[in-house]
C-alpha cells in the first residue's frame, strides 16, 4: 500500500500490518503522520502535542 | 475474551500490545477516544475489560470513569488515573502510605509560593501538577528566578498553573530509575541517563538496564500500591538515604525499555489485563 505524504508529497509505503490511527513517520520529510484509513489507504498529519499528553 | 482498547494515536507501545493480544487470541475492540461517545446509563461497548492507552490524560480519566459506571473493569482504574495524573495527588498518596519521596510544598498564590520556596531553600523544582514528558518543569536556583517564574506562571499560565507544586531539587548521579510494576511485582527497570537534570527518554535520556534489587522492588511496589496498583511505571531517585519516588505514570511508555531489559513488558501487561478481564 502506497500513498503520498500530505506534507511533502513523497511516496509513503504503509506496512502490511498497519492499523488505523497508527502513528508513522515519513522517511522523505520526517513528518509525523497518522493512518487515517486502510481501504482506501490514506494518511493525514498527526495531531499536534497537547498539554495533557504523555506520561 | 473481549478487550476494549481505549486509544488515540496508536504508537509503538500500543502496536506491541495489540500484537500481543492477537497472539493470545483475544478479541480487541478498538475505542478511539476521538470518536467515542457515551450516553449515561447505557453501556458503550460489550467487552470483558478495558485497557486504557489514551495519550490524553483528560480523555483517559473521564472515559475510564464512564466505563466503570457501566460496570466494566478498567486497567488502570479511574482512581489510579486520577491520582497518577496529578503530581500533587500522587505526593499525597505517597505520604499517606509512608513511601519516601522528595520534600514537597504546595502553595496557591505567587506570594505564598515564594515564601515556601525560600523556606525550602534553593534549588527547587517547580512543576505543573498535571503534565508530563518533562514539559514546563523549572529548576529554580535563586530568588530572582523564582520571582520571574512565578510572575510568568501567574500572567501566562492556564488555570492549573495556579497550583504551585514545589519539590526539593534532588542532585541525581546523572541518572534516575524508571521501574515497571504490574500487579504486585516490579518486572523490570532502566536507568535513564542524561547530562541534563531532566532525564525523560522523551527528552533524550538514554536507557540502560537497571537491576531490580530487593530495595527497588520494595519501594516501587509500595509506590504502586499507594496510588491504587495496576500497571504503573515509577520514576525513582537514588539518594544517600535510599531510593525515593519522584513520579508515577499510569499509561506507561516502555518501547525504550524492552530492549535494554530483555523483559517482554507488553506480554506481561497483556497477561495482567486478561487476568483482570477473567475476574481475578
Amino acid at each position: 500500500m502506497s500513498v503520498p505524504c500530505p506534507v511533502c508529497d513523497g511516496p509513503l509505503a504503509l506496512a502490511a500490518d498497519a492499523v488505523v490511527s497508527e502513528l508513522i513517520r515519513c522517511r522523505e520529510c520526517g513528518s509525523e503522520l497518522e493512518v487515517a484509513s486502510l481501504d482506501p489507504p490514506a494518511v493525514r498529519e498527526a495531531p499536534a502535542e497537547e498539554e495533557d499528553w504523555g506520561q | 475474551m473481549r478487550v476494549g482498547f481505549l486509544h488515540s494515536l496508536i504508537r509503538l507501545e500500543e502496536k506491541m500490545l495489540l500484537e500481543e493480544f492477537a497472539r493470545r487470541g483475544a478479541e480487541v475492540v478498538l475505542l478511539d477516544d476521538r470518536a467515542l461517545t457515551f450516553t449515561l446509563g447505557q453501556r458503550a461497548v460489550d467487552v470483558d475489560v478495558i485497557m486504557e492507552r489514551s495519550i490524553n490524560h483528560s480523555r483517559a480519566l473521564h472515559a475510564l470513569r464512564l466505563f466503570e459506571s457501566q460496570g466494566l473493569v478498567c486497567v488502570n482504574s479511574s482512581a489510579v488515573a486520577t491520582t497518577c495524573g496529578d503530581k500533587l495527588l500522587t505526593s499525597v498518596a505517597l505520604e499517606e502510605h509512608g513511601v519516601p519521596q522528595p520534600e514537597v510544598r504546595v502553595a496557591f498564590t505567587p506570594e505564598s509560593a515564594l515564601a515556601a520556596i525560600e523556606a525550602m531553600g534553593y534549588p527547587v523544582v517547580l512543576k505543573p501538577a498535571v503534565g508530563s514528558w518533562g514539559r514546563l518543569l523549572a529548576k529554580v536556583n535563586d530568588r530572582d528566578a523564582a520571582e520571574a517564574l512565578l510572575e510568568h506562571k501567574t500572567v501566562l499560565g492556564s488555570y492549573h498553573h495556579s497550583i504551585f507544586y514545589i519539590q526539593r531539587f534532588v542532585d541525581k548521579p546523572g541518572r534516575d530509575i524508571r521501574a515497571f510494576v504490574i500487579g504486585d511485582q516490579c518486572v523490570a527497570a532502566i536507568y535513564r541517563a542524561s547530562s541534563h537534570w531532566i532525564t525523560n527518554t522523551a527528552r533524550g535520556g538514554q536507557a540502560t538496564v537497571c537491576p531490580v534489587t530487593d530495595e527497588l522492588a520494595r519501594v516501587a511496589v509500595a509506590g504502586a500500591r499507594a496510588v491504587g496498583g495496576g500497571v504503573v511505571a515509577l520514576d525513582l531517585f537514588e539518594t544517600p538515604g535510599g531510593l525515593i519516588v519522584n513520579e508515577i505514570n499510569y499509561t506507561m511508555e516502555f518501547k525504550n525499555s524492552v530492549g535494554p531489559t530483555g523483559v517482554d513488558i507488553p506480554a506481561l501487561i497483556v497477561d495482567y489485563v486478561l487476568r483482570r478481564g477473567a475476574g481475578e
